[in-house]
């Protein structure tokens, strides 16, 4: 029987029928942080159970954690015991922490991936919408809410629906200066923040084969900004040559791998086919992530733009979104945190520097993003240009930390969410590529990065 | 199980959990009092003062356990501190036409019934209650009834029955799994292990 990778991977997980389409799955890998972890631990201390597999859990501090001088003592009290709580249940039930400080401490979605623990045919869940990063690898991975962090502490399994299944294709190849994040918000410019509800998405078609792994990352972590329940990437030769650069893996579990792949003539619920030659640098100029538009367009030219976003956002339908005048720029997030985009902004802003009114706040996404970039002398290229280069942390995307865009700025972020006051109170958002908020921080406008790249 | 109560009509389309309850309420330990940050930026003008305009601040809704919303209710962040807000404030069940997938698993798991019918039917419980502050609807759980004589609503949702069961009989699925765990170690120890 003809399957897909989806099927192959949840039907091998399938512990036994709950009911009509709702099954136990075990779950192979869980990542844990402090936010959404302090409640379930108590209810397995309320219960006076165990952790079932300590050892298929791994925890990191990323949400909360300072981007500077992060080995001081956290200023926010509420910050600091939501901190010391995952350390005092880390060592309490016996799990893995990658805590401030430690080599390996990162971002959750950076780090799996960085350890080679993250690997394909996996099923992985996180108190966290975007551990859809992870099915990059050709995995099952889902954000979870805590009640689900304490069933998956406690028994290794959820009760799970059986989703539908969507294949979104795009085929060809993309044009010049258009990145991987670009693709994936003219994706949900296309479906609407909920145009994939109830369905996991696999992303196929020969735009997603010529991706680099980091590339795939950033594309899988934001299926759930249309409402996927996740998103996944069929398992190639450059899905395998990461993992074995990360860890040792055996010829068994190459072919294993392999064999999960679709099936040709599998089919999917719904399928949407787009091609790469449509697809230009994109931006958002509303309040959800399906709101981009391309360059020279209006801000009215988006779609799903509501009255009310437009409000918060300050702008008007018929004004160009290319030149406004911008406040902040964030480089960073478990959507563009990692080495390579670090690398494609210091390529466009070398020799450059910032516009006097940004502020640019580069955040890698962890600790060996960092040293990587350090390593290269990123860092020397981002000062130059006048960018705060940062320790790891979720930092600005969310805002639970320090780093907050003050009320009424306007930043131009790569990270998943324009949500009202996401990246702090009256805060507005416009969401872009490394390239564009690169290219951006050195205007101190929303500019197209095509006019400082170089064809050849 | 029934629900028979005045609504909170917030008719607005994907309302994600930011909303709901903003990052920086996620800082506590525990799931305690969540209530008094819901809706946050919209319930509040500047500083602690509540807005009087905005819905959820009216005298005439203070009883109401029933919320209508727009579509996509919920989308965003995983964050169960959205079901925690809404059940501390008071609210037991949620129409909308349709939920985001997390959010939809945290509503069940704090014992909020979450409710997709047709938009025209949402439509007319949202003008029936923007109309009739008092107008009470009721929820029949065990028959999967959303009724309004007034308005004419007569309306049957989807609940899949092991849900249902759970929020009837009072079922909690960490129990469920957790009696399971010999099944599930077992299957781990059977699990295809390659070198």
């Amino acid at each position: 029987m003809v399957k897909t990778l989806f099927d192959k991977i949840w039907d091998s997980h399938v512990v036994k029928s709950v009911a009509e389409g709702l099954d136990v799955l075990f779950i192979d890998q869980h990542y844990i942080h402090e936010v959404t972890s302090p409640q379930a631990f108590d209810g397995l201390r309320n219960r006076g159970i165990q952790v079932l597999f300590p050892e298929r859990c791994t925890a990191t501090t990323d949400h909360n954690v300072p981007t500077v001088n992060q080995l001081k003592p956290i200023k926010d009290p509420l910050s600091a015991t939501q901190v010391a709580s995952l350390q005092k249940n880390c060592e309490e039930f016996g799990i893995e922490l990658y805590g401030i400080g430690h080599e390996k401490q990162g971002i959750v979605h950076i780090i799996g991936p960085e350890l080679g623990i993250t690997q394909p045919g996996m099923t992985i869940v996180c108190g966290d919408s975007h551990t859809s990063t992870h099915g990059a690898f050709g995995t099952i991975a889902f954000g979870i809410g805590t009640s689900q962090v304490e069933q998956v502490l406690a028994a290794q399994a959820l009760i799970l629906s059986h989703p539908k299944t969507m294949k979104i294709e795009v085929s060809g190849t993309l044009g010049f200066g258009v990145s991987s994040k670009d693709v994936i918000l003219y994706i949900i410019s296309k479906l609407g923040t909920q145009g994939a509800t109830g369905h996991f998405v696999e992303y196929a078609g020969d735009v997603f084969r010529n991706m680099s792994m980091e590339e795939r990352m950033t594309v899988c972590n934001m299926s759930i900004e249309m409402g996927a329940r996740g998103g996944l990437i069929g398992i190639d030769d450059r899905t395998i040559d990461y993992v074995a650069s990360k860890t040792e893996i055996s010829e068994e579990k190459i072919a294993y791998w392999k064999s999960l792949n679709t099936d040709q003539d599998a089919e999917f619920d719904q399928v949407i086919s787009l091609k790469g030659e449509d697809i230009q640098p994109m931006v958002t100029t509303g309040t959800a992530p399906d709101t981009g538009v391309t360059f020279g367009k209006n801000v009215g030219d988006a779609s799903h733009l509501s009255q009310k976003a437009l409000e918060y956002m300050q702008f008007k339908p018929g004004e160009k979104i290319d030149d406004q005048k911008i406040d902040y720029v964030f480089i960073g997030s478990c959507t563009n945190g990692r080495i390579e985009d670090l690398r494609s902004v210091a390529d466009l802003v070398k020799g450059k520097k910032k516009a006097n009114n940004v502020n640019v706040w580069v955040v890698p996404g962890s600790m060996k993003v960092r040293s990587q970039a350090i390593e290269e002398n990123l860092d020397k290229i981002f000062t130059e240009a006048g960018f705060e280069f940062r320790e790891p942390g979720c930092s600005a995307c969310l805002a639970m930390n320090d780093d907050k865009i003050p009320a009424g700025s306007l930043c131009v972020s790569t990270s998943n969410r324009n949500f009202e006051g996401r990246q702090g109170d009256g805060a507005r958002t416009v969401l872009a590529s490394p390239l564009t908020a690169a290219a951006s921080a050195i205007t101190g406008k929303i500019t197209d990065p095509r006019v400082f790249l170089n064809e050849n | 199980m029934k629900i028979n109560s005045t609504t909170i009509p917030l008719p607005i389309d994907n309302i994600d959990t930011d909303q709901i309850i903003p990052a920086k309420f996620l800082k506590q330990v525990d799931k305690k009092g969540y209530g008094k940050h819901l809706f946050r930026n919209w319930r509040y003008s500047e500083g602690d003062s509540q807005d009087p305009d905005f819905i959820l601040n009216k005298p005439e809704r203070k009883e109401a356990t029933i919320l209508l919303a727009g579509n996509n209710f919920g989308c965003g962040s995983s964050r169960e501190h959205a079901a925690w807000a809404l059940a501390d404030f008071g609210i037991r069940a949620i129409i909308s036409t349709q939920f985001a997938d997390i959010f939809k698993g945290n509503a069940y798991n704090n014992g909020i019934v979450p409710i997709e019918l047709e938009k025209e039917q949402v439509n007319v419980l949202i003008r029936g209650s923007l109309q009739n502050p008092n107008l009470k609807i009721e929820i029949d759980l065990e028959n999967q009834k959303v009724l309004s004589p007034a308005l004419g609503i007569k309306e049957t949702f989807d609940i899949h029955p092991f849900k249902k069961q759970c929020l009837v009989e009072g079922v909690n699925e960490t129990e469920f799994l957790i009696n399971l765990r010999p099944e599930i170690q077992e299957f781990e120890s059977k699990r295809i292990q390659l070198p």
